[in-house]
This record gives C-alpha cells, structure tokens and sequence, in this order.
C-alpha cells in the first residue's frame, strides 16, 4: 500500500495493464509526449513507443471510432477525451457504433474513454461539464463516475477488461486533491456494485464522483442526523440493491449530482426507489442537482451552480425534520 | 484541375493475367455479379410481396465496383462496405439466403431481425456490419488498420464511402488521421453521382473526389466503376501498396445509381437520358462482352454459370422463406456482450 492521488491511481491502472497486456494501447490529443492535459499517462510514450501511446491529430471522431475498429480487430484500446465535454464531437461514434454493434451484429467493443469532468475550476461551459447521465440513457454503453483513488484503480482495471464500451468518468477536481493509500498489486472494482461511504440509520444520500465529499462535509455538519452516504461508483450499471436496502432502512432518501436536474441520473434512482421501495419511505425522495443551464464561468456563478456543502446540508435538514 | 490519376480502362486477357487472374477467377466474378444483381431482385420481388418489413435498398448498376473491389482483397484483410456494396458480401463468401432472411427480419438474418437491408455482416469474412449514419463507419476503417499496423501484421482495411459522404467529417477525420500515420488502409468512394435526390454539383467543387487524397498525403486514383477489371486492378494495386507500408490510397469508381435512392424513390430527379446513357454501360453485360470475346465464353459456359445462379438464388429463397420470425424473448440478448462474445478470429 502507497498513499497515491486519484491521478495516480487511474494512471497505475492503466500502466498496469499496458505492462500486461499487449493489446492495450492509448489514444489521444496530447497524451504522448505531452503526458496528456493533465498528465495521466506521463511518461507513458517513454516506456511503451508512439505505437502504443498514440498522439491523435485534433479528431475525436477519428479517436473513438479508431479505438473502435482497433477493438473489434483484437485490441484493448484506452482512449482519451482531453475534457468529457469534447465527447460531443464523438457522440456518434459512441451511439450509434459502439453501442450498438453487440445487439444487431454480434461484434463486441471493448474499448475504454477516458473523459475527464466535472467543475470547480473556472472552465466554463465547455470544460466543466459532466455528461454522464446522457450516456446512462444508451443502452450498450456502461458509464463509470469513481471518487476514490482506490477505486479508480479498481474500476480502470475493470473497464479495460470488460467486453464493452465503457466511459469512464474521472473527475478533475479530485486528480490531485484527494489522496488515499491504493494497493500495489492488481485488483478488480467490480462495475456496478456501490460503496457505503459512511454508515448511518436516519437518512440515505446517494450520490458519485465529487459530490461523494461534499455530502461527506454536509454530513459532518449535522452531528445529530445519522446519514448513510452510498457512493454508486457507476451509474450504469447501478447498485439497484444497495440503494433499495438503504432506502428501506432509512425510509429517506436524499440523491445527489453534479449534472444537470432535468434528466440526471437521480430521477432514474428517484423513479426507481418510488416503484419499488413506496411504502418503506416516510418522506418524498428529494434531489439536489445543478440547475438546468450550462456551467458558468464566474466563480461567483459556478458556486451558485454546482451544489455546495450548504445546500446540503440544508437538504438533509429538512429531509430529517419531515 | 485534376489532380487524382484516371485509371486506364481493363485491358486484353493477357494484362488481366498479368494482375493473377486465371479463367476460372474470371469466371467467377461474373458468378459474383450475377448473384450480386439476382440477390436484389429477388429483394425487391418479395418487398412487392410485402414479405420485407421498413424500406429497400439495392446497388444496382454498382456490381462491379463492388464485386472488384473484395476480388482484390485478401482473405485476412477487413471492410466496412455500405447498401450499394452487396457484391462484396457475395464475393466474401457470405450465403444469399442469409441476406434474404436479412431483408424479412428472420432469425437467419445476420443481424437475427435486430436490423434490417444490408445493415449485416458475417465478422468470420471480415467484414464489419455498416451503420445508417455515413461515412461513420470509414474511420472505423482506418481504426482496423490501426490495430494492424500497431501489430505489425500485413494486413489492409478497405473502407466505403458514397460520394455524398464525403461532405462528413467522419471521412475528412479518418483519412487525415489514416494519412498522418501511413495506416494500411484504401479508400473506396462509390460516386454514383446522386446523394438521395442531391447531384453531385451540389456535393462537392472538386473535379474528382479522389483529387482529395493529395490533400491527406497519399494517391487518389478515378476509376470506371462499370469495369469490372479495372476497378480489381486499381483495388490490387492499392492494397498491395498499403500491404507492404505505402500507406492508403482514395480510389473513385464512377457509377450511376439505376434505381432511386431506396424502394420508394422513382428518381425522378435524375434526367431519363442518364440513365439511358449509362445504361449501355450496363456492368454485367460490359463484362459478359469481354468474356465472350477475351475467354472464348461459350453458351455452354454462361448457361452454367446462369443456371447455377438461378437454382441457388431459388433454393435460397425457399431457405430464407422457411427461416422463423425472431422469437420477442431474444429483445434484450447481447445489448451488453459477455467475457464470451471475445472468443472471435479477432480476439484470438
């Protein structure tokens, strides 16, 4: 055991199975020489040639649909989205191609896409966003949002070994803020199953990615209610049952994203705890979610915009008095 | 000003030889076309029966660019081709009643009643199953060629497009990114001179789409896409050059759609004159003539070859016509793959 950034431990993942695996390679604007935009695969090029650590032109159709015609041809190809907001331009590929090819032709896709998200940094609305909850809702794809080091190793390992497409959601604002102690040796996080993050008997918040920590603080602040914060870990697949056995435990629910409320992922959990755990609940299933606009460039407006530790805290408050 | 080189019409017997075609190869090609046109008439009989659900796509008039092309390729080499390429899937080697089972959505379809017309294909051949959206599956392409220069194996990847695709940028990322990297990959552009109802001056301001090719750093050649010989010779070339690390090629064969742009189109758009134009340059009968006058093609050869023709094409449509409707518990199968589905030639 080490103590390693989230950084470090996506970029242990992936040299790990390059070391192993001949078939893995990595694909990419800058990830070579560069080291990548934020340099998760510094030092890569030096180690395993410009073959396997591949400079791309300024082409993310040519990124994900070559790393798509290199997997059905045998390989194991870990791409990269320099930021997940430049996966608009690759959207087809990954819908319409990779997604699809195992149902009607038979022909599995195992490719991994690196899509570094989320904000906090001043990026804007083109470097900020997390667009996970638009590819939960294709059926084909498999979407992987980790908050710890330990597991972003784990879940890149598995995402490299699955026989699928998966996106794999790495958030930027914990590459270098987090650090946690990882195993040295190789290991599996399984895809779709959750982690209790915290134990607790009064209320349950799901939540994923950053937002693992800003529920942690908001829970901190409120010494008197018991929360139980599940970390999904991947939203599709998703840890269904964990969800459920909270929510019946604690009949209240509290979801949590940094995406979007409209269509985010928490009204899937929402619909599907109302469907099936109803009569355990002893209050209405609430979200907190970003407001339905783009990422803001101010930080005065970006801190309006992604949930903050007080509005948490305000929601568990009154999710606990109801 | 042309940029890209025009191919030479096909030659004498002697220069076909040359290019490591026997009798019985050429034979065999004009097998291919046949079935190729006999698979989509048969197609459009049972759409008029009301036996293929959704629309109809057919290629004729492109037999023997298509036919031509997966003549020249490989058995190890892959490709991506679209709805005017059947030859290449007949000429692969895939069986015509399982493309007929494809039209009525049968479970012996290919794609098991999940897609329907020519959204197939048999991955033991080496051929990947197309997609609506074109060109996408272009630089998927050039992904394939990707995986083979990064193993170093002397394989090539044929990727598709129409003329009309080449407006995407799908085809501009993947033949840059394929010229970048030299990548053993060709370029086949079926310029069948209408995108649905939308002409070529309308498409695009070059004189040749091949000119392009300079543009990413390789050659682009224009070929008579209704010559059968010359399109193999211009594919052989190409893909031997790609072969041995020259990089890819943009091949333009030049064709004319004979049919509208699907079942329900009459193309009227397209001037009656045209169509009569090339009409006389029918590929099948082009190649018929020169068989009859290079290979000493006897009427006893050609009622072999159509009466072989006929009878698969018949019993294939009795096979296709017997095959089960999908049965609905099969909805969900394989929209995730297992650890499983990797056991294919590719994943070996």
């Amino acid at each position: 055991m080490a103590e390693k950034t989230y950084l470090q431990a996506i970029s242990d993942g992936i040299r790990g199975e390059m070391r192993r695996d001949k078939r893995v390679f990595v694909l990419g604007e800058d990830v070579g020489v560069y080291g990548g935009a934020f340099k998760v695969t510094l030092g890569f090029q030096e180690e395993f040639g410009s073959w396997r650590v591949l400079d791309m032109p300024l082409s993310e159709t040519a990124i994900v649909a070559g790393a798509t015609g290199a997997a059905i041809m045998g390989m194991r190809p870990v791409a990269e989205m320099q930021f997940a907001d430049f996966v608009s331009c690759a959207w087809d590929h990954l819908v319409t191609i990779a997604a699809k090819q195992r149902w009607r032709a038979g022909t599995p896709v195992p490719i991994v896409l690196r899509l570094p998200s989320g904000g906090g940094f001043s990026g804007g609305p083109f470097h900020s966003q997390n667009p996970e909850s638009s590819f939960a809702h294709i059926p084909g794809l498999k979407c992987v949002c980790p908050a710890t080091p330990e597991d972003a190793k784990g879940l890149m390992i598995a995402a490299i070994e699955d026989p699928n497409p998966v996106l794999f959601f790495e958030h930027k604002h914990l590459y270098r803020r987090i650090k946690a102690e990882v195993p040295d040796e190789r290991y599996v996080t399984p895809i779709g199953k959750a982690r209790i993050h915290a134990e607790g008997d009064d209320l349950t918040l799901v939540t994923w990615g950053a937002m693992v920590y800003t529920a942690e603080e908001a829970a901190k602040q409120l010494p008197d209610v018991s929360v139980e914060i599940i970390d999904l870990r991947t939203i599709m697949p998703w840890d269904k049952q964990a969800v459920l056995e909270s929510a019946r435990k604690t009949s209240k629910v509290l979801v949590l994203h940094e995406d979007t409320r409209t269509g985010g992922f928490g009204g899937e959990i929402a619909a599907t705890i109302a469907e099936e755990a109803f009569e355990d609940l002893d209050a209405p299933v609430r979200r907190i979610a970003a407001p339905d606009c783009p990422v803001p460039f101010s930080p005065v407006l970006e801190k309006a915009y992604i949930p903050q530790v007080d509005d948490v805290v305000r929601g568990l408050k009154e999710l606990a008095e109801y | 000003m042309a940029i890209a080189r025009v191919a030479e019409p096909s030659g004498s017997l002697q220069d076909v030889k040359e290019q490591g075609l026997d009798r019985e190869d050429l034979l065999g090609i004009y097998r291919n076309m046949l079935i190729t046109r006999g698979v989509e008439e048969r197609g459009h009989i049972l759409y008029r029966q009301g036996k293929i659900p959704g629309s109809f796509y057919t290629g004729r008039g492109n037999e023997a660019s298509a036919v031509g092309v997966a003549t020249a390729m490989g058995p190890d080499d892959v490709g991506t081709p679209l709805h005017r390429d059947m030859g290449v899937h007949i000429t692969r080697g895939v069986e015509p009643w399982r493309i007929l089972a494809q039209y009525m959505g049968r479970a012996d379809g290919p794609s098991r009643g999940k897609d329907g017309n020519v959204h197939m294909a048999d991955e033991n051949l080496g051929l990947l199953a197309m997609v609506s959206h074109l060109p996408a599956m272009l630089p998927v392409a050039v992904g394939c060629a990707l995986a083979f220069r990064i193993r170093e194996e002397k394989r090539v990847a044929v990727a598709w497009s129409g003329e009309g695709a080449m407006a995407r940028g799908d085809a501009h990322e993947g033949m840059n990114f394929a010229g970048v990297r030299t990548l053993p990959v060709v370029f086949i552009c079926d310029n069948n001179q209408w995108a649905y109802s939308t002409p070529t001056h309308l498409e695009y301001a070059v004189e040749h789409l091949a000119d392009r090719a300079q543009a990413y750093g390789f050659d682009g050649v224009v070929v008579d896409g209704t010559d059968v010989l010359a399109v193999y010779r211009e594919t052989k070339r190409a893909i031997d050059k790609a072969r041995e690390g020259g990089g890819p090629t943009l091949i333009e064969c030049q064709t004319l759609r004979m049919e509208g742009h699907a079942v329900h189109d009459d193309a009227f758009y397209v001037p009656k004159e045209l169509f009569e134009r090339w009409a006389e340059r029918d590929p099948i009968e082009r190649y018929r003539t020169w068989l009859r006058e290079q290979v000493d093609m006897s009427d006893a050869d050609e009622e072999e070859i159509t009466g072989y023709v006929k009878k698969l094409l018949n019993d294939s449509l009795q096979r296709a016509d017997a095959s089960p409707q999908p049965d609905p518990a099969t909805l969900m199968d394989g929209v995730y793959a297992t650890p499983e589905d990797l056991d294919t030639p590719h994943h070996k």
